[in-house]
């Protein structure tokens, strides 16, 4: 599909308004539809369009494969750091009322870094899925 | 509303299950995430629908179209008659709408998912976490263990995929 001009213009366009309604998704999660799964299906589809309209390689140029494969364990380390945190900070494990002196900041700031962790993992997984089902060779 | 969308979904599953040409396949299940995500729009569960949309209608149907590039567009025919996996299935669908015949009326407020945690939910959710959207409140903080096994599983499903397809290309070479 390299050749498609259209194609090729039209994802163009199209792929910056789906990253940022993706960061969108993920940042007002707390107050409409959407949180940190979603964000990160919806993000890792954009980076799948530029690879499908502009090929494997320019893709994993942009999002290089050992940045993904981090992305896949970071996410679920950065949400079992947050239960971490708050027993450090003398609560229960995944406790975020001890995140911060005023119990319901705390519960915002501990919900964001886990939608954080949920958004990242699930990106990495759907891309890291993708690049491997596309860079397979056809067997027959 | 909802009924003549679940007509619609039984169409394409009716379809799914005899169209033997694999790219129609992929593009009715696609028809048939977009009915889903619309149903639960209807039930305003906007989360789940978008959800619905972007995995199913979307991801999938890539990873699916991915797939058929790498093998034949025509599903085989299978050698002996299916009678005994066709009367496994008809027997477990049949146990499953015997079960349902014992849950609660659709939307009834007394049943016990509405009456146990979900009412502290709904009044105290917003003054303890702050968060307006009570699904992200109960998804990221009142369960946040649930949530995260979730993401352990995607993580895991992930790596199995890696795992298995890693190995297949070393073997081919």
């Amino acid at each position: 599909m390299r050749d498609d001009l259209v194609l090729r213009v039209v994802a163009k366009l199209m792929i910056p308004f789906v990253v940022v309604f993706g960061v969108y998704v993920l940042f007002h999660g707390d107050f409409g539809p959407g949180g940190g799964f979603q964000a990160g299906v919806i993000a890792a589809a954009a980076i799948i369009l530029y690879g499908i309209v502009y090929g494997l390689p320019t893709a994993r140029r942009v999002v290089p494969d050992w940045l993904v494969e981090a992305m896949m364990a970071a996410g679920v380390l950065l949400f079992a750091g947050v239960g971490v945190m708050g027993l450090a900070l003398g609560g229960n494990y995944l406790d975020y009322f001890v995140l911060d002196r005023d119990p319901v900041h705390g519960q915002h700031r501990g919900i964001f870094w886990v939608e954080a962790g949920v958004f990242i993992t699930v990106c990495g997984v759907m891309l890291k899925i993708f690049y491997m089902f596309a860079d397979r060779e056809r067997v027959d | 509303m909802i009924n003549a969308l679940l007509v619609f979904m039984v169409v394409v599953t009716s379809a799914l299950a005899v169209q033997r040409n694999l790219f129609s396949v992929v593009v009715l299940s696609a028809i048939y995430s977009f009915l889903m995500a619309t149903v639960l729009v209807a039930l305003d569960a906007v989360d789940v629908a978008l959800t619905e949309a972007a995995v199913g209608g979307g991801i999938s149907t890539v990873l699916l179209l991915a797939a058929l590039y790498l093998t034949r567009g025509e599903e085989a025919r299978p050698i002996r008659r299916p009678w005994l996996p066709l009367a496994m299935a008809l027997g477990v669908g049949a146990m499953l709408v015997y079960g349902t015949l014992g849950l609660p009326a659709f939307s009834d407020p007394e049943a016990p998912i509405h009456t146990h945690v979900e009412p502290r939910y709904i009044q105290d959710g917003l003054k303890e976490t702050g968060v307006p959207n009570i699904v992200t409140a109960v998804l990221a903080s009142y369960r946040g263990y649930d949530t995260l096994g979730e993401t352990t599983v995607v993580f895991t499903a992930g790596a199995g995929v890696v795992a298995l397809l890693r190995r297949r290309r070393k073997k081919g070479r």
